[in-house]
């Protein structure tokens, strides 16, 4: 095929690229409000490092692996093929329908491997030690983001238009319902899993310390989400329109159902109920972002929002510590998104849907959608959680993936990193040496 | 000889025991940040649905060194100005004082206050 390169799309997906990779340290803000003060600087550093590690893996082989020749049944790119990025031709671009050139489309996808694997974070906050977290962010995206990536968007995996869905239908996955939500939510479980309770789970108070920080993570998540969204379609147009629009108008509902739901079951609407439901609304429209219209970005906000300010108590009901509610919200999240598209996919109202794909049943497709995008799901729900166990367990058998008890209760900060973010937690000096 | 008048009270209820006691002839006072719980107890807050219960609530502490024929009067001024009628409105409480001093200076005694 020829590349013609179309400047338009490509300073969009230059621009949508940036826009993603905000939302790392914009996760780190929403996270690290969340913990204890003891904590926060660990926890903003689980997200900034992997940045470091996944950036690094990415250009190496992670590209090459999701979005390389595939290997053979849909499985795998070749991770060798396009390591280091040398020898790729424009016309191999991941966007070359759309004009935008190769090095362009690894950028923008670098931006979605970097948050999946910073989103894992929250689910073990407080006690989980530094170096372990490294070496399990380069495994990782290797072993589950990698393959899964090259199932649902590579255009020849086992979940694209010739999988293992191809005799019902083409399963729609517009920006990372599957391959981004719940593939991490479901990781984080497991390692909540493999790691243990911080203690004093569900006994002492671990009541968020900054919540300003928290809704300053959320308006930096929700800024980014628009490249995230909108960025997926690849090309600066209508679709593109489209989920922009879906990605603002779900979320502010998500919100508003987040806070009702709080009002009626707490008593109060909180600002971190805000902050959870904007969250939730974004991570519920990212697989629909382009697949649905106005009436279903509504409902798949409405429905996020209570669904997922539900889900966060089952963690005291079932007694995982899943720290920050990674399932409640983003497997929660992800599973309405993904399997509400049954119900609402449509391509009327400049919505668009991928070759193979149904309209949903409102939508006078049938169940047949519905059923494609339940299969879709669990492949990643098992596949993630039983390998994310697997590399939990060798981890924690082996170089350990836990702090000491001493150091998480007097906090991880100071025992892992040697600083405290506040001067109440011992930063003051009272003698000052300073090396030069 | 001097007494010295502690009161905790709601914090929002500063400005007007400020302006009350100046116009009572009150020249200076020592006003700090407390937290703690009488009747009132704390109160609860709920994060993501997990509710806590908080026992300590803030409070100020205004402390006045007066003459002892003062005592009274001042203590009285304090607690009208503080009351809401409502639980946690605090306490005052008087006690003597055995010697007071003026840094500047190094007076002692009623000279000082």
């Amino acid at each position: 095929m020829k590349f013609a390169l179309d400047s338009g799309n490509t300073a969009w997906m230059l621009t949508a690229s940036a826009l993603v990779l905000l939302m790392t340290p914009g996760l780190a803000f929403f996270y690290g409000g969340m913990v204890r003060g003891k904590s926060v600087l660990n926890m903003m550093m689980m997200s900034f490092s992997a940045m470091g590690v996944v950036g690094l893996v990415w250009v190496l082989w992670g590209y090459s692996g999701a979005f390389g020749p595939d290997v053979g049944g849909g499985v795998l790119g070749n991770p060798g093929k396009f390591f280091g990025l040398n020898g790729m031709t424009d016309a191999q671009s991941l966007m070359a329908a759309a004009g935008v050139p190769a090095l362009v489309g690894v950028a923008f996808q670098a931006t979605f491997a970097i948050i999946t694997v910073a989103l894992i974070s929250g689910a073990i906050a407080d006690r989980t030690k530094f170096s372990t977290w490294l070496i399990f962010t380069g495994i990782w995206v290797t072993l589950v983001y990698m393959p899964v990536a090259h199932w649902v968007w590579s255009g020849v995996g086992l979940l694209g238009p010739t999988g293992i869905t191809k005799s019902l239908s083409t399963p729609i996955d517009f920006a990372g319902g599957t391959v981004v939500h719940i593939n991490a939510g479901i990781a984080g479980l497991a390692l909540a899993l493999v790691i243990g309770r911080r203690k004093g789970f569900a006994r002492d108070p671990m009541r968020p310390h900054n919540l300003p920080f928290v809704m300053l993570g959320a308006a930096l998540l929700w800024f980014g989400w628009f490249g995230f969204n909108a960025g997926s379609e690849f090309a600066a147009d209508g679709v593109a329109g489209r989920a922009w629009l879906n990605t603002m108008v779900a979320t502010c509902v998500a919100m508003l159902t987040w806070l009702l739901t709080e009002k009626l079951r707490d008593g109060k609407a909180t600002s971190l109920g805000a902050a959870s439901g904007v969250v939730a609304g974004l991570v519920a429209i990212t697989p629909a972002a382009a697949a649905v219209d106005t009436f279903g970005a509504i409902a798949l906000g409405a429905a996020a929002g209570v669904l997922c300010a539900l889900a966060i108590g089952l963690k005291y009901k079932y007694g995982y510590d899943d720290s920050l509610d990674v399932v409640g919200v983003h497997v929660v999240g992800g599973l309405t998104g993904t399997l509400l598209i049954g119900l609402f996919a449509t391509n009327k109202n400049s919505a668009f849907l991928p070759t193979g794909a149904h309209a949903g049943l409102f939508y006078g497709g049938g169940f047949t959608q519905l059923g494609t995008q339940t299969i879709a799901a669990l492949v990643v729900l098992v596949y993630s959680f039983v390998m994310t166990l697997l590399i939990g367990a060798i981890l924690k058998a082996t170089i350990g993936f836990r702090v000491g008890e001493e150091d998480e209760v007097s906090g991880i900060d100071l025992a892992t990193h040697g600083e405290t973010a506040y001067e109440a937690l011992g930063a003051r000096m009272t003698t000052a040496e300073v090396k030069a | 000889m001097t007494k010295l008048v502690t009161g905790v009270i709601q914090p929002h209820r500063l400005d007007d025991v400020k302006s009350a006691l100046e116009a009572a002839g009150v020249r200076g006072m020592t006003v700090s940040e407390a937290s703690g719980y009488g009747r009132q107890r704390g109160h609860t807050e709920v994060y993501r649905g997990a509710e806590y219960t908080v026992d300590l609530v803030p409070k100020v502490r205004i402390e006045i060194l007066v003459a002892d024929e003062d005592a009274v009067t001042v203590t009285q001024v304090l607690i009208k100005a503080a009351q809401t009628g409502k639980i946690g409105d605090g306490k005052v409480w008087v006690v003597p004082v055995e010697d007071v001093a003026r840094v500047r200076t190094g007076e002692h005694g009623p000279e000082a206050l």
